[in-house]
Order: C-alpha cells, then structure tokens, then sequence
C-alpha cells in the first residue's frame, strides 16, 4: 500500500510503502511516532488516507470505515483488545454475523460449536460460553484472532502484541501466527522487541519519520541493521572530556533518612555535573528524590541548596530554592493532559508571566515557542493538547516546563521511559547541553546505558541504602548490577 | 494463562468440573433469580402480618398498578441497556395521557384504537426526536432526555392549563380495559407480560438487540466492529418513546382523571425499577424480565406498607434502599463473578 495521511498539522505519514504477501508474516518496526499507527488506523478503516493507495491482490480499495476494513478481508489485532466484556466469548466473535435459523433468531448452539471449531483450529483452549470479562490480554487476543480467522481474513494486522504478555503466552501467539500463515493468511507484525521479528517474521519494512526507509527480507540483516534504519545514525557516543569541569556544589543531601524506606543517604551534585543515581526498580531512589523536592516527609537528616538548608515537605520552598522536578509518571503527575502544549510549558512559570495579575496569552505563547525551538519539539499547534504528542515530546514538555523557571538542579525521574530511541538520544544530548549550561541534575534511571552514557557520577542503590559511588570511567553494567542487587558484598 | 499450549491430552472429554461451575455461573447470571427471592420473602411475611394482602382485590390492584411501570421498564430497559438514560418518559405519559383523554370528548365515538395510536404517535414523535439529539447529535443522553421531560412537561401544561379530564367524558369500553379480567389477573396484564415477553426474547436472540447489549458493554468496540451505533441507539430512543406514548393512554384508562401532573416522577420510578431487576446503569446487561419483576417488586412494597398501615415515607426509603441493595448485590456478584472466570482462566491449563 502507498498511503499519505495528514494528521493534524503533522504530516503523521508522509509515504508509506508496504508490500505483504500471504502466507508470511511480515514485521512493521520503527520507533514511536515513525508513523506504525496511523498505518494500522488506516488499514482498520479508522483513519482515511489522504493520498495514496490501498490495492488488495491487485484490487484498489477504499475502506471507508471498520466494517468496510473489515468486508475486505483486513482484522486488527490491538495491543489491548476491545472487547464487550459483558457478553460471551462466542458472541464478541460472531457480533453482527452469528448464525441464524427460523425467522432470523440466533442460533446459540451454532455459534458456540463454531466459536469452539475455531479455537481447535488454533490449538488454543477457551470456553466459547463465558463472558469475556475477565480473561487475561493474551486469551482476549486469542478471541480477537478467532474473530479474524472467523471472517477469513487475508490480512491481519497485529499491533505491539506481545507487550503485555508472558513468554508462555508469546510462545503460544507465535504458534497461532504459524497457523495463520500455513492458511494462507499475510499477518503485519508490530513489535519493538527485535528478536521476537526475527523468531517469527520473513520480511520487514522499517520506517521512519513517516517514510519507509527500508523493506526487504529479513534473512541476511542483523539487529543493528535495523536499529540502524530505525534511527537513522549510529547511536551518539559522549566522551568525558567534551565536558567542562563541574563547578559549585548545588545540591548537599546529609544523612537523609525516612523510617522504612530509605536510610543513610548522603550525596551531592555540582554545578555542571549529571549524577546518575541507578538500581533496582523499589530501592528507594524515586522516595528519595520526592523527598528531597519536598513531596514526601523525611524523618532526619538535612537538604542544603547552595549552601542554604531547604524547608522540609515543601514542594513551593524546593521550587523557591532552584529545584525542577520531573517526575516518573509524566502523564500523571508531570503534565495536565486536556491542556495545550502552551498552557503545559508555561504552568511552572505563571509568575514571570503575569502581568496585573492575568496571565497574557501571547507572552505565553512567545514563551512556550521559544522553548518549543530549543527543545526540537514535534508538535502541530501550540494550542494542541499536549495528550496529542508522543511521549518523547511529552518528556520535552515537562523539561521545558521546569527549564522555563532556570533551575540550579534539575531532578529527573527515568526521563527515557517508554520513549523512542531517536527522541531518546534527543533528551539526553538535552540533558547534557544543560549540564554544559550550568545546571547540576540528578537523574534516576533503570537503564544501564543510559547511566552509564551520560552519568557524570554513579550512585547505586539498594533497599533503600547508597552501596556504591562510581565515576564514569570506572563504571560498567556488571559493577552496578553487582551493586544493585548486593552480589558486591558477598564477594567482598 | 501460563501452560495452554501443553495440554493437548486434556481434549479428551470436557472434565466434569467445569460444567459444575458453569452451573453455579448460571445461577449467578440469572440476576432475577435474586429478586424473586426477594419479592416472595416480602409477601410472605406481609401476608403472615395481614392475611386481606393475599385477596383477589389486593392482587388485582396491585397487577394493574405494576402494568403501566413494568411497560415503561421494557423501553427504558432498551436504552439502559445501550449505555443510555431516557428521563423523558413522564412527561410524555403525562402529555400522551390528557390528549388522548381528552380526544373524547371532542370527538364523538372515536374508535379506541385511534386513541391509542395517537397516544402512540406523541410518544413516538418524543422518542424520535431524543434519538437524532443522541445518535446524530452526539449530545449525551442524560442531557438530552432531562431537556425534554422539562420541554414536554412544560408542552403538557400549556396545553392542559387549569383543565382536567374527567371520568365521566370517558367511555365505558376504555375505563374497562385495566379492569376486565380473570381471578383477579387483568387481560391487560397478561397482554404487557406477553408484550415484555416478546421484549426480552427480541433483545436476547436477534442481532440488533444484541448489538444493544454490544453498545453499551464497550461502545469504542462496537464501533470497531462496525455495528450501525447511531442507528441502534436511535431505535432503542423512538421505541422506549412509543412505549412511554402507549403507557400514558392506559394511564387515562386507569385513572380517568387527568390533569398536567399525570406522570410526574415516573421516569426515576421506572429506572429505580430497571436497575433492581438486575439491568447494569451503565449498559452492557440485565433483562426486560428482570426489569419488569423489578417494577412489580417496589409496586409490591408499595401496597404492602399501605396494607400494613406504614407511613407512606417508607415506602420511598424502602425503594431507595433496594435500589442500594441492588446496585451493591450487583457489583458483589460481578467482582465475584471476575474471581470465578479468573480463576478458571488459570485452572484449565494445569
């Protein structure tokens, strides 16, 4: 298919070529925001294409709607399916369609006989009669699948399947993706994990930024060929010595302590220097880093900013005192989703807006431009709310919220999560031009590379203690994994 | 869900385990199984406190006052049912009880039947009018109907202004109808039963009603699987309208005396109804059955306090006491009903 969509003002996919052939099951990568949905809406008869088109075994088709991609023989397997959790297993299959006798009544017991034929097809195990609320992301698929199979559909497409499913479950999907296949089926595989395409697709195309960049057999390419294509440019290296020489300290934290989740904490962060403070996922870093901002409570010790001590349990005297805090759960606690991507940037920075008490519309939109600039942001409007964005450049408003306010310390909770690789290089030459600026930050990751990529100085933590410090020359995955998990002190 | 694919050797033969939770599932399902439990624990223990409650008179009484409810129940159980909510209803009882009332005394010998189309045709045109505001409007049902129940109540009494009909303009042959029965069971009541029988099978076991339960179970899926969303929901809309039109000719039939208060407050009467007999406020399930032993239940309360001497304060407490009981059984079974399918998701791989 050849399709152009405009969406919103972003040009979502700007051309995008894909050939599938039944009886293989083709994988569709490329990094979040590369255009992979807007194809999968399209193919679902969600989204219209604007240009382009779609030929269906040389047939040119217009899907006008679901039940349009639907009558031409194309199903969509979500990530997490949508079902009617208050009916029937066979009837989320056969809704619209079940099998009918004398004056057009259902005929339950065909239905059910039918739903059951299609999960022996399958090889899978699943009662056609219970309701539907309640089974697991990998059965739902599994319904979704039958419904697929019920219809006869000669292309299904799956979307990021297997993010939420065990490897059991996986193992048993890619059975069912080998059935399919045998019936002749194309299946379009969307994933992010490499070695699941390899393991179960014949060919690939790759895009990016909209386009594909490439589409040929998988046999003969690496995992790096395709992170390559993926992103466009090897991975950026930092050497130590770009950086300048860390200045003041900003940040003392001495023997910070708080009953049962942390004890003992003493650290500090110059200007200038990006502290990465790794572990465990539950050792206590996020509890330390809200305390010191002033969310939460500590029990003893003390926080000084440039030498002067910081009130405890205040967010407004940690923001007084220079402290941006970019949280782990953007969505909830570092942006408010209904409001646009202006209102968004600006919210840390009101009082420098205000005039007279009201905040100027335009002062905010010059403010939230200017940052939208130094950040590469990838948005359509300004006015846009900022759920429209993909999290990357949800991630660069939330940092340019906080960079609007000039902060001494910048904290920042697992800045890369959930973000795509190129948009993720993005944030860290970000958050190493800042350091470059002036600004001390302290970073919580769970992502050796990523700490060992831009971390200045390394903390590890574990059940709520510091147990190793490292410099970056010294660090490695294997030291702070030892440190971590506490195989450091055994072979000690 | 860990070890399906490993079990190929249990196909043989459906374990006998299974079929016994089924059962118990089914018990569970059956929500009005509950209510029915409820309503006969209830009379029992009235009839044992005043024996006069068990008379042919009381039983005929309270039949023709659940009639009218029950009716409505079938229509509002449509839109309910749908993830929607229908308030309008009073009021177009209200309007379709004095006009078509009233029609004779205008006209003559006017065939009955003409009466009851007419009031059909207001209610229809009421129906109509809330469908295209929320299938075509995309305005949310709550607001839609609560504009209209204030836009027909306020059309009622324009139209009424300081008159009313009284029973002596009425003919014989419409006062009848509520009345004429056997062994105290009204024909009237045998027909709406018959009316809601149709009702719930047509939901049950043809695809547009189940398409209803579809919509309101995940209106997003619905969508996706390219079900007519708007048109349903239109539908289910001019239906309960025509069936709120109908019900507001058999209220002039049953009470004779109409004025512009006709009506009034039945909407929450009949969706307190609904939602007791097991229908779930936010669409998805429940039946037409289940709503209309609802309606017979909270009539029956009605005239048990009345029987027993009881203030009529408690009869409203006590409505609205059921209806929490209700919503918490539902939620109770529902929570527990997940357990069970849960835990039978893990149990058949091992």
């Amino acid at each position: 298919m050849h399709a152009a969509k405009a969406f919103g003002a972003v040009r979502a996919v700007v051309d995008a070529s894909i050939d599938l052939y039944g009886g293989e099951a083709h994988a569709l990568v490329g990094e979040n925001g590369a255009g992979k949905s807007t194809v999968v809406k399209m193919l679902a008869g969600v989204h219209q294409p604007d240009g382009g088109e779609l030929l269906i075994e040389g047939q040119p088709a217009v899907l006008t709607g679901p039940a349009a991609a639907q009558a031409a023989g194309i199903a969509v397997i979500y990530q997490e399916p949508t079902l009617f959790p208050d009916l029937t297993v066979a009837e989320n299959i056969f809704m619209g369609r079940q099998p009918l006798v004398a004056a057009r009544r259902i005929d339950r017991r065909a239905m059910r006989a039918q739903a059951a034929a299609l999960f022996e097809r399958l090889g899978v195990q699943l009662d056609p009669g219970r309701i539907a609320r309640g089974l697991s992301i990998a059965d739902q698929q599994i319904v979704e699948i039958a419904k697929a199979l019920s219809l006869e559909a000669r292309v299904i497409v799956m979307d990021e399947p297997t993010a939420a499913l065990s490897a059991a479950e996986v193992a048993r999907l890619f059975d069912v993706v080998r059935t399919l296949r045998a019936a002749g089926a194309a299946v379009l595989f969307i994933s992010h994990r490499l070695e699941e395409v390899f393991e179960i697709c014949q060919r690939v195309t790759v895009m990016r930024d909209g386009r594909t960049v490439l589409a040929r057999e998988l046999a003969g390419l690496t995992a790096d060929d395709l992170v390559r294509a993926m992103v466009g440019r090897d991975m950026p290296q930092r050497t130590a010595g770009e950086r300048s020489q860390p200045g003041d300290e900003v940040l003392r934290v001495e023997r910070l302590a708080r009953e049962g989740v942390f004890i003992d904490i003493s650290l500090h962060v110059r200007a200038g220097e990006i502290v990465a403070l790794a572990g465990l996922v539950g050792s206590g870093r996020s509890e330390v880093a809200r305390a010191i901002f002033g969310i939460d409570r500590y029990d003893a010790g003390k926080v000084t900013i440039g030498g002067t001590e910081l009130r405890r349990g205040s967010p407004a005297a940690a923001m007084a005192a220079g402290i941006g805090y970019v949280p782990e759960d953007r969505r909830q606690q570092g942006l408010v989703m209904d409001m646009s991507i202006q209102q968004n940037v600006a919210l840390a920075s009101l009082a420098r807006l205000r005039r007279g008490g009201l905040v100027r519309s335009a002062s905010e939109r010059a403010f939230a431009t200017d940052w939208a600039q130094r950040m590469r942001l990838r948005y359509g409007r300004l006015t846009d709310p900022v759920s429209t964005l993909s999290g990357g450049n949800q991630q660069k408003v939330v940092l340019a919220k906080w960079l609007g306010r000039h902060p001494a310390l910048l904290i920042v909770d697992e800045p890369t999560r959930g973000i795509d690789i190129a948009t993720k290089a993005d944030v860290h030459e970000l958050l190493v031009r800042l350091a470059g600026e002036g600004i001390a930050i302290l970073m919580i990751s769970s992502e050796l590379p990523e700490v060992l990529h831009i971390g200045d100085r390394i903390l590890v933590m574990r059940e709520g203690r510091l147990t190793a410090e490292y410099s970056h020359e010294e660090a490695s995955e294997e030291k702070i994994m030892s440190a971590a998990t506490g195989q450091l002190e055994h072979s000690k | 869900m860990s070890a399906t694919v490993d079990t190929k050797q249990e196909t043989s033969g459906k374990p006998p385990r299974v079929s016994s939770r089924r059962l118990t599932e089914r018990v569970f399902r059956i929500r009005e199984s509950g209510i029915i439990a409820v309503l006969i624990v209830f009379v029992a223990i009235t009839v044992s406190i005043e024996p006069r409650f068990a008379s042919q008179q009381e039983v005929q009484f309270i039949l023709a006052n659940t009639t009218i409810f029950a009716l409505l129940a079938l229509g509002e159980t449509m839109v309910i049912v749908s993830r929607n909510v229908d308030l309008s209803i009073g009021s177009v009882v209200g309007l379709s009880a004095y006009v078509s009332a009233s029609l004779f005394g205008k006209i003559h010998g006017i065939p009955i039947v003409v009466v009851f189309l007419v009031g059909l045709g207001i209610g229809l045109a009421v129906g109509v009018a809330n469908g295209i505001m929320v299938a075509i409007g995309r305005v949310p049902s709550l607001v839609v109907t609560l504009a209209t129940l204030y836009i027909v109540r306020g059309l009622d009494i324009l139209i009424v202004g300081g008159n009313e009909v009284v029973a002596q303009t009425l003919p014989n042959a419409f006062i009848e109808i509520p009345r004429a029965g056997v062994y105290g069971v009204p024909y009237l009541a045998i027909v709406i039963a018959v009316v809601i029988g149709i009702g719930a099978y047509y939901l049950r076991s043809y695809r547009s009603g189940r398409e209803l339960y579809a919509i309101g179970s995940n209106p997003e899926a619905a969508r996706l699987a390219g079900i007519p969303v708007g048109r349903r929901v239109f539908t289910a809309f001019a239906v309960s309208g025509a069936i709120a039109g109908v019900a507001g000719v058999l209220w002039a039939a049953q009470y004779q005396t109409v004025d512009s208060n006709a009506g009034t407050g039945y909407e929450l009467t009949v969706i307190a109804s609904v939602v007791v007999g097991g229908v779930a406020i936010f669409g998805g399930s429940g039946s037409a059955v289940g709503a209309a032993i609802g309606a017979l239940l909270l009539q029956t309360i009605n005239s048990a306090l009345y029987v027993l001497g009881i203030s009529p304060f408690w009869d409203q407490a006590i409505a609205g006491a059921l209806l929490l009981a209700a919503i918490t059984l539902d939620r109770i079974i529902s929570l527990r009903l997940t357990a069970a399918l849960r835990r039978r998701s893990a149990g058949v791989g091992t």
